[in-house]
């Protein structure tokens, strides 16, 4: 059974106006996949809903064989630890007036009691602290500063590991890497490669930054207009049979 | 140049609020230790006496002592105006937050009421309520909380609406806080600053607005020593013994001007530089 298997999905905002248009692909546990398209494609759409954010109009998407569209709020709050996600803009995913650890530990502080880990020891609250800040090599004296002491990579770092924090089973990094400057994104992506060998995760990984993608990715989606006009191995990425499109978005990465 | 003048500026703040709140300490606890006076005991024998051991402000025309009405006053004065300050924030608040938060039609109707009552002048409307409710302080108190909530109201809604649309709401709830726990983990935060600035600065509006309806005669009435009113009762005096009408309006303008300084206080305090760096 994949993670996560999505049928036909469908989403419009208005009548008449598809966001998302027959959405068809499964992810499996430990296995990176990667979409790629342009702004206004219904990437971030399609996070949303994949998280829970958004009703679907059509379709289904199953999380560990199960439909979440139609169960309540409270039903679906068991699964949200296990499907976590990392935005693209680390200035906004942190709470100003909070301190780090207060927005790194918020997880575990409304599941703590019910989850057991296998990767990290969580006895305590502060022993889970330092060994997330390890995890994503930042010092834990960052614990008890504020979000705009820490530059944005360092804050994009806090968001990996807060969405990591619980060893979820899909993280959903929704352009991670797109509001960082180039040396920031490699280390960034390094990390995000890092982790999911080390704490068996899966990733959804959204961008519009094909050179990022395939960094991290196995299989790649290609975006247009709200349909997945493409679909390949990494490997075969340079292949002739590549849609148009597809190749258009190649040549730009030369 | 700039800096030693902002510094300057600051202490002398500091030093101003710190010895009036140790005044404030002082009056409420010891009140009824320096006052010998009953504040409503009439002697016309002793009336309109000037300052001396016996009586360090002076009598009134009714032969009461003024210091303990002063006293007093400040206790009623600045205690209703206290009250109606924190009733008014404990309405406005909530609302704003739950109509920022929910939006649709709660925010719809709630932000209606709140305009309908933004477009009358705050004094206006607190005439117009306690003349139709009758004078006297509590319906005063009622007609002012009426008027204020309205800016609680509209600041914790106006804060809230520009903080729900962040990331971090949204992971928040992906993090499986409920609506409540994001509102008072993620949003409350927000608020207090200001809160705290607005309120410090409308304790002093508040105090004025009862001490002038009383002083018209809607508020406090006598013989409660209440600023207004006693300068209200000092008119016919304020030729031959001024002293009545310097006495009470020294007392407001006093609080007044420290509302306003702990205003400013708490605002550069409270100053959002935090977002402003990001």
């Amino acid at each position: 059974m994949p993670l996560l298997q999505l049928n036909n999905v469908q989403k419009s905002y208005q009548q008449g106006n598809p966001v998302l248009t027959d959405i068809n692909f499964t992810l499996d546990r430990q296995e990176c996949v990667g979409i790629v398209g342009e702004s206004g494609c219904g990437k971030s759409t399609l996070a949303r809903c994949i998280l829970q954010l958004e009703r679907l109009d059509q379709g289904e998407i199953l999380f560990e064989g199960t439909a979440l569209q139609n169960k309540t709020e409270r039903e679906i709050r068991p699964y949200r630890r296990q499907l976590q996600t990392v935005m693209q803009n680390p200035a906004s995913s942190l709470n100003p007036k909070l301190k780090i650890r207060d927005s790194l530990m918020e997880p575990f502080r409304q599941y703590g009691a019910q989850v057991s880990l296998t990767h990290f020891q969580h006895g305590s609250e502060e022993q889970l602290a330092r060994q997330l800040m390890d995890a994503v090599e930042l010092s834990p004296d960052l614990l008890s500063r504020y979000p705009h002491e820490l530059s944005g990579g360092q804050k994009q770092r806090i968001s990996i590991a807060r969405a990591i924090s619980l060893e979820p089973a899909l993280v959903v990094l929704d352009e991670p890497t797109s509001s960082l400057d180039v040396l920031t994104q490699m280390s960034i992506l390094k990390l995000l490669d890092h982790l999911r060998d080390a704490l068996d995760l899966s990733y959804l990984f959204i961008s519009h930054d094909l050179m990022a993608i395939q960094a991290l990715s196995q299989k790649i989606l290609v975006m247009k207009q709200g349909q997945i006009v493409d679909r390949f191995e990494k490997v075969d990425l340079f292949a002739d049979e590549r849609h148009p499109y597809t190749q258009q978005l190649v040549s730009l990465f030369d | 140049m700039k800096s030693g003048l902002t510094v300057n500026k600051t202490r002398a703040t500091k030093v101003f609020l710190s010895a009036f709140l140790i005044l404030i300490a002082t009056i409420t606890v010891y009140a009824f230790l320096i006052l010998k006076h009953d504040p409503s005991f009439v002697d016309l024998n002793e009336r309109l006496l000037p300052m001396s051991w016996q009586h360090p402000f002076g009598t009134d025309h009714l032969g009461r002592d003024m210091l303990t009405r002063i006293l007093l006053g400040f206790q009623l004065t600045v205690g209703y105006g206290f009250v109606a300050l924190l009733l008014a924030v404990a309405i406005g608040v909530p609302m704003g937050v739950i109509a920022g938060f929910k939006g649709g039609l709660v925010d719809r109707l709630l932000m209606r009421v709140a305009d309908a009552f933004l477009a009358f002048p705050d004094t206006v409307v607190a005439i117009v309520l306690s003349g139709l409710l009758g004078a006297g302080i509590e319906n005063l108190l009622f007609a002012i909380i009426l008027v204020k909530w309205v800016n609680y109201a509209r600041l914790a809604r106006s804060t809230v609406v520009a903080e729900r649309q962040k990331d971090y709401i949204t992971m928040a709830k992906i993090n499986g806080l409920s609506e409540w726990r994001i509102m008072w983990k993620h949003l409350f935060p927000h608020l207090i600053g200001h809160i705290l600035v607005l309120a410090s600065l409308d304790l002093g509006k508040i105090i004025l607005l009862i001490s002038s309806l009383s002083y018209i005669g809607l508020g406090a009435q006598p013989p409660a020593p209440e600023w207004g009113a006693m300068l209200n009762e000092a008119r016919p005096y304020f030729q031959t013994v001024p002293a009545l009408m310097i006495y009470p309006g020294l007392a407001i303008v006093t609080v007044v001007l420290f509302s306003n300084l702990l205003g400013d206080y708490l605002r550069d305090k409270f100053d959002v530089k935090k977002e402003v760096a990001e």
